[in-house]
């Protein structure tokens, strides 16, 4: 008990570590999403193909791939892309970031499916309606279709959230100081690796719990009424 | 970028291609075998065991996987009692450990799809096969459960590449599996891209394999 409190502040650290990736790789995420979705369902040829690839090519391959490839190859790509143009020096690209960077993009391709299935659920009459009475693309793609998106998207939103919260937990093998790292830390030092592991399972299993309960609440919010 | 080091290296990638199939199989087969009682047990409630495999499976699934081979491997050997005891030989085995982590851990996922599959199956199936004077465990055995694996084959083939994807953990606990070839190659040459693509071409084509097998069986079993 003793070195469990001694060592918490350093498991907690990680916690909040594990916490603003798994939100900035989900903004990340929802961006990729949105880009792949329009892109999938775009009426030009070449940017179908484009977004198809994508989605498959990252949904092919593990997760840990994709981020050992962006972490330790990005690096030397950007960099050697920097030296061939003269556009930059040297760019050093920090774990968080290539971390936060490829869990999005990995994500990005599930959201894609996410928000392409959301889209269609709306029926056509809605934005035939809305065109016909004069709204912009603009407009009617915020006023009418996004409202109605929101429903049919949030239980696979929610399904992607909580696995790209788990994925988060691999980015301990890049080095970065998440809460499985930290966890580890604490439990080789303290020779009571499981004491600190377990922890670690409860940390995981309380922020999956509380992510359900959240977003079933939005869910509630907004629930497509029957009249 | 230098792929001539990739087939001076096949054997590497073979040995891994092989670590990674034989474990991913094994791990889906004996999850699978565990998924059943526990499906069972949660879609006919079954006294306090329906409950407790309710939330076993929540907490595999919510939990990441890499954190439960960690416990399993480094975690459990905290005790002098497991370090003693006889299972000491399997628990410091990499490859039990991984082994017993992608079991458990498909256990949990497929019985939340098998669950699912058992609670919605037509209602009046079940009333039928009862009123053909079935027992109970008659009925599941003939018709719930046959019907349920058959209209879970979708929702499973997406578990299966899910397992295939999260397999590569076993590279971090020291076991060369296809991901783990993958490393060891960019370590031995000082490289970053070749082993790592490789070994993303050839999860992909795992991944194109995996699903091509599950379009014949879904067209041959499947159930809607």
């Amino acid at each position: 008990m003793e070195t469990m409190l001694e060592f918490l502040p350093l498991v907690l650290s990680g916690v909040t570590l594990t916490i603003s990736l798994a939100l900035t790789s989900v903004v990340v995420a929802i961006v990729c999403g949105l880009i792949g979705a329009a892109m999938k369902l775009s009426s030009v040829g070449i940017l179908r193909i484009l977004g198809g690839t994508y989605t498959t090519v990252v949904r092919g391959i593990p997760d840990l791939v994709l981020m050992l490839l962006v972490f330790f190859g990005g690096q030397i790509l950007i960099n050697s892309i920097g030296d061939k143009t003269g556009l930059w020096t040297y760019v050093e690209v920090s774990p968080f970031w290539a971390g936060s960077l490829s869990i999005g993009f990995i994500f990005g391709a599930y959201m894609t499916e996410t928000f392409r299935g959301a889209f269609l659920a709306v029926p056509n009459g809605q934005i035939e309606a809305a065109k016909a009475v004069g709204l912009a693309p603009r407009r009617y793609l915020l006023r009418v279709v996004w409202p109605q998106m929101v429903p049919h998207a949030l239980p696979n939103f929610t399904n992607n959230w909580l696995v790209l919260m788990k994925t988060t937990a691999l980015v301990s093998i890049i080095g970065l100081q998440d809460v499985v790292y930290n966890a580890n830390q604490a439990g080789r030092t303290s020779q009571e690796p499981l004491t600190f592991l377990v922890l670690t399972f409860f940390i995981f299993l309380g922020l999956t719990l509380l992510s359900d309960i959240g977003l079933r609440k939005i869910g509630r919010v907004y629930a497509i009424r029957e009249n | 970028m230098d792929f001539s080091l990739i087939f001076d290296n096949w054997e590497l990638f073979l040995t891994g291609l092989g670590n990674t199939v034989w474990l991913v199989s094994l791990a889906l087969i004996i999850g699978g075998i565990l998924a059943v009682p526990l499906a069972l047990s949660q879609a006919y409630n079954v006294p306090y065991f329906g409950k407790l495999s309710l939330w076993y499976s929540y907490a595999l699934r919510g939990t990441p996987l890499l954190v439960q081979v960690y416990i399993i491997y480094y975690g459990l050997g905290q005790f002098e009692s497991v370090r003693n005891s006889v299972f000491w030989v399997l628990l410091k085995d990499p490859y039990f450990c991984a082994l017993l982590g992608f079991s458990l851990n498909s256990a949990a996922y497929a019985s939340e799809i098998l669950r699912g599959a058992i609670v919605n199956l037509p209602k009046g199936l079940i009333e039928t096969a009862y009123a053909c004077g079935m027992t109970r465990w008659k009925v599941i055995r003939r018709i719930a459960l046959p019907i349920a694996c058959r209209r879970s084959i979708f929702a499973y083939s997406n578990e299966v590449i899910f397992m295939l994807h999260g397999s590569v953990i076993a590279s971090t606990i020291t076991i060369v599996d296809l991901l783990g070839a993958g490393r060891r190659l960019n370590s031995q040459y000082y490289v970053t891209f070749e082993g790592f693509i490789t070994v993303a071409f050839l999860y992909m084509a795992i991944v194109a394999v995996i699903s091509l097998a599950f379009r014949q069986i879904e067209k041959r079993y499947a159930l809607t």
